[in-house]
């Protein structure tokens, strides 16, 4: 079950490495803000992956369970940010 | 054996819908079709593959601490399911109230905010 864990792991870490192009080549801002929130998604699958894998699931949790949250609350405030700011990009 | 079939079948669904959503994100024309995908199919894949997982953990360690974290694993699926849409709201309205245009298929402006016939 390790080598399956591992290579969803690894597959996930290949989607993550795509997702990045939007995140860094986006168009608007907000492409680059939903880019970062859907790496942080992944990321949390990850790191309860490796929790698996390393056996050390009763502290990786924990790990997950914060970077979810932290991951939501970034974003929400960044939304937040320029719902007030607005954004000036003229291509 | 069973128990590695249902977190196989899980962790599959899982990552086919990150596939299908990461495709959807690269290649959409505009920012709220991306969103589309990426709003939903996120949230439906995280809640499958952290199911799949707590059933496996509750099923490698059948003890009080296992049963905590297979809990604490549905608790973020759950937490995930109600704070990915709102974060998803919360960018697309900010988006819309900064002006971001939607695509259309002939470059006419459907939603025409700022009165001037133009995109912005």
């Amino acid at each position: 079950m390790v080598q399956f864990f591992l290579c969803t792991a690894l597959v996930i870490c290949l989607l993550i490495f795509f997702c990045l192009y939007r995140a860094v080549f986006g168009p608007t801002v907000f492409d680059r803000i939903i880019g970062a929130g859907f790496v942080g998604t992944k990321t949390v699958i990850l790191l309860v992956l490796i929790g698996f894998i390393y056996r050390r699931i009763d502290m990786f949790v924990d790990l997950a369970l914060a970077y979810s949250i932290l991951n939501f609350i970034g974003t929400l405030i960044i939304a937040k940010y320029f719902l007030k700011k607005g954004v000036h990009e003229h291509p | 054996m069973i128990t590695a079939t249902v977190t196989g079948a899980f962790l599959l669904a899982g990552l086919f819908l990150f596939f299908a959503a990461t495709v959807g994100f690269l290649r959409f024309p505009d920012l709220y079709t991306r969103m589309h995908a990426t709003g939903k199919g996120d949230t439906l894949a995280m809640l499958l593959c952290l199911i799949g997982l707590a059933v496996f953990n509750l099923s490698d360690s059948p003890t009080w601490p296992g049963l905590v974290q297979s809990v604490k694993l549905i608790f973020i699926a759950v937490f995930w399911f109600i704070a990915s849409p709102t974060a998803t709201h919360a960018v697309l309205r900010s988006a819309f109230e900064s002006g971001v245009t939607p695509w259309t298929k002939d470059g006419k402006v459907i939603i025409d905010k700022t009165g001037d016939g133009k995109e912005s």
